[in-house]
């Protein structure tokens, strides 16, 4: 697709035309005999949904595509699409790409995590996979809390939060997972949410074309689990809050066309920053680790004895 | 054959490379760290890959990536590493992934005696993941048989679809022996997991099984068949896309009786023993890994002295060798069971033995110190009398 550079205009770009779903359907999506397993109204099928359109965009070759994933909300998502998929214990998916992609770098590898998954109990394979800089996706649905347990409080609730585990307001503080994800050494970050699927998809796609490690947290809703306790009750609420407290940043060209306002200075630590938050290109793993193969292969004549 | 002067830990290495292990994914923990400062240079060299993981519990996931790309893989551990690893083991069990676990032991619970060995994780070995997983493993004895072992072992890891762990120790592990070594890795036996047999239109899938001892074909991601490895896939005997639909409590007991199946079906053909002067023997010693040399070593002192001992050596030691400890010890009137632990063999071979009037007795050393033919002899007289 072609990115229009409008940086703080107005003008929006010609519709983008995507290949008919049913199309898409066919070429990417693995449809279950039954129906989806997600709460009606989860933000999940949207999300799934801009994935689809993102492997659409760039036109991959299913067979060539790889997902990881554990527990949790989304854990079927894998499923639902045609490529090959290791549905793992929980919190290891990181781990699970990282071996995959080195033995077989051709592939397209991708992370389907949850914020529990990723940033809990895989928070160590989610940093170091960043830290080298692995050519995978990691694509983190953000639900503020742990909703496949039925609504207790995770690494990203955000304090005060009401949850069966925190029924007098959630005491700890909340990771930004974006920021753990550049501190960490991704060379790609951005985020989006499901009320903004035109831009989630465009998120998706380009983390996905990313050399490197490239991480996408996509702000769901999870009305039924957090949104409930929280004053939000019904799916639209929460769209509506993501679709009200969406801001974004006007140094990046590659999202300025989307309909999210430009944040003002004082908005940026209360409200959900979206676009690409950081990118910058850097050595490949699996690129360096070839180099060292190769030399370690001319050197040694193959193998001894 | 080519002779050299080889560390336990890198024939664990050597065995690994010469039946086609091309992914190694470590953590460095002792008594087992030379195996992954070995994988780091050989790999490469070989035209594989070393990764170093950030725990214990990442190298055993990343095995299940690179498996399921269709890249033999391996890793190894001791002590607490093995109880990460615990984790994934089952996961990989479940979810029918080949790999292989080489697990050096080390002494006692918790972090333990990191420099010392044990035999204290035997029990560990079949019991220590969660949900009646069954457990393939090998004992070797000595630096050479750790080389044929560990090959074996990823040949069986292949052929049956599960994990298979190597039980090493310290004392293995860290001692220096020559070793006779085939001159090419080429004459070594190589098995390959089963694969689709027909094409992607018509596969139904990687758990797709009939019948209770079945291996079902696994396909590699990347190649034309869209490959689930899951063990929410497993419980859908059917296989087919949409796996996590409507599980099956009648599914679920035929998979999780399937994976032993598999396994007991093929029991002659993955239990490997070694029997001594048995035939004749009114003491059997029953010994595994480091310590059956203590064990064979005491047999040739007992017969000096007129007591008919015979040896009988585990090497396949999980699925548990049952009928051949029976069969081996039907005439005998005692069994001696030496091992560095407080009696984890000795209970498998005390159940054997049930209902014959076969004693069972061991020598237990928990010190790391190796049991010495003495020790074994003594208790052999106190038994006879």
């Amino acid at each position: 697709m072609t990115a229009v550079a409008n940086v703080g205009g107005a003008a929006r770009p010609r519709k983008q035309i995507d290949t008919p779903m049913d199309e898409m359907v066919a070429a990417y999506a693995s449809v279950p005999d039954r129906s989806f397993r997600y709460c009606p109204g989860c933000g999940l099928g949207m999300a799934q949904s801009a994935i689809l359109r993102a492997f659409d965009r760039l036109k991959l070759d299913i067979s060539k595509v790889a997902t990881a994933g554990g527990s949790g909300c989304y854990a079927p998502m894998g499923h639902y699409f045609k490529s090959s998929h290791i549905h793992g214990s929980h919190g290891r998916a990181c781990a699970y790409a990282t071996g995959l992609k080195l033995a077989r770098p051709e592939l397209t590898v991708l992370t389907l995590q949850g914020d529990g998954d990723s940033l809990s109990i895989g928070g160590n394979h989610f940093i170091h996979a960043a830290r080298r800089n692995i050519d995978i996706t990691v694509i983190c649905f953000n639900n503020f809390g742990f909703g496949d347990t039925g609504g207790q409080f995770g690494p990203t609730t955000p304090r005060g939060s009401v949850t069966e585990t925190s029924n007098a307001g959630m005491p700890e503080a909340a990771f930004d997972a974006c920021k753990l994800a550049i501190g960490a050494g991704a060379s790609y970050v951005a985020r989006s949410t499901v009320a903004h699927p035109a831009h989630l998809t465009k998120m998706i796609a380009d983390a996905i074309e990313w050399k490197g490690f490239a991480f996408v947290e996509v702000l769901q809703n999870c009305h039924v689990f957090w949104g409930r306790r929280n004053g939000m009750p019904q799916a639209m609420d929460m769209l509506k809050f993501y679709k009200e407290n969406a801001v974004r940043s006007s140094d990046t060209p590659e999202d300025a066309w989307f309909d999210i306002p430009v944040y003002a200075e004082n908005e940026k630590n209360v409200k959900f920053v979206l676009g690409v938050l950081h990118k910058e290109a850097r050595a490949e793993f699996c690129d360096e680790y070839a180099k060292l193969r190769a030399a370690a292969m001319a050197k040694s004549g193959e193998a001894r004895p | 054959m080519t002779r050299r002067l080889l560390f336990g830990n890198e024939a664990f290495c050597e065995g690994a490379i010469a039946a086609g292990v091309r992914f190694y994914a470590g953590y460095p923990i002792t008594p087992a760290t030379e195996i992954a400062e070995t994988m780091s240079r050989r790999m490469p060299e070989v035209g594989g890959t070393y990764v170093q993981m950030e725990d214990e519990l990442g190298a055993a996931a990343a095995l299940m990536g690179a498996s399921s790309a269709g890249v033999k893989s391996a890793t190894a551990s001791a002590g607490p590493g093995m109880a990460l690893i615990q984790n994934e083991i089952g996961q990989a069990i479940a979810a029918e992934c080949p790999m292989v676990i080489i697990n050096v032991q080390r002494a006692g619970p918790g972090i333990g005696n990191a420099t010392r060995s044990g035999q204290m994780e035997f029990m560990q070995t079949r019991y220590g993941t969660n949900g009646e997983a069954p457990a393939v493993a090998l004992a070797p004895s000595t630096v050479e048989e750790a080389f044929w072992l560990t090959a074996k072992a990823v040949n069986l890891s292949e052929m049956l679809r599960t994990v298979v762990v190597v039980l090493g120790d310290g004392l293995l592990g860290l001692q220096r022996a020559v070793v006779d070594l085939p001159d090419s890795y080429d004459t070594v036996e190589k098995v390959e997991r089963p694969r689709p047999t027909v094409g992607p239109d018509a596969w139904r899938g990687n758990y797709t099984a009939n019948e209770i001892h079945e291996i079902p074909a696994m396909a590699d991601f990347g190649s034309p068949y869209k490959s689930i490895v899951s063990t929410v896939g497993l419980f859908k005997r059917g296989g087919g896309d949409s796996t996590v639909e409507g599980l099956d409590v009648n599914d679920q007991e035929f998979t999780i009786r399937r994976l032993h199946e598999k396994i007991l079906s093929r029991r002659a053909e993955i239990t490997l023993t070694e029997q001594m002067m048995t035939d004749d023997a009114e003491v059997v010693y029953v010994a595994y890994g480091t310590q059956a040399l203590s064990a064979i070593a005491a047999m040739h002192e007992a017969r000096a002295a007129g007591i008919r001992a015979g040896v009988l050596r585990l090497i396949t030691v999980w699925p548990f060798p049952s009928d051949i400890v029976r069969a081996a010890c039907a005439n005998a009137r005692a069994v001696v069971v030496p091992e560095m632990n407080l009696g984890q063999a000795q209970l498998m071979v005390g159940h054997a033995l049930a209902n014959t009037d076969t004693r069972v007795a061991g020598v237990n050393h928990v010190d790391s110190t190796f049991i010495t033919p003495a020790e074994i002899l003594a208790r052999t007289k106190e038994m006879l009398q």
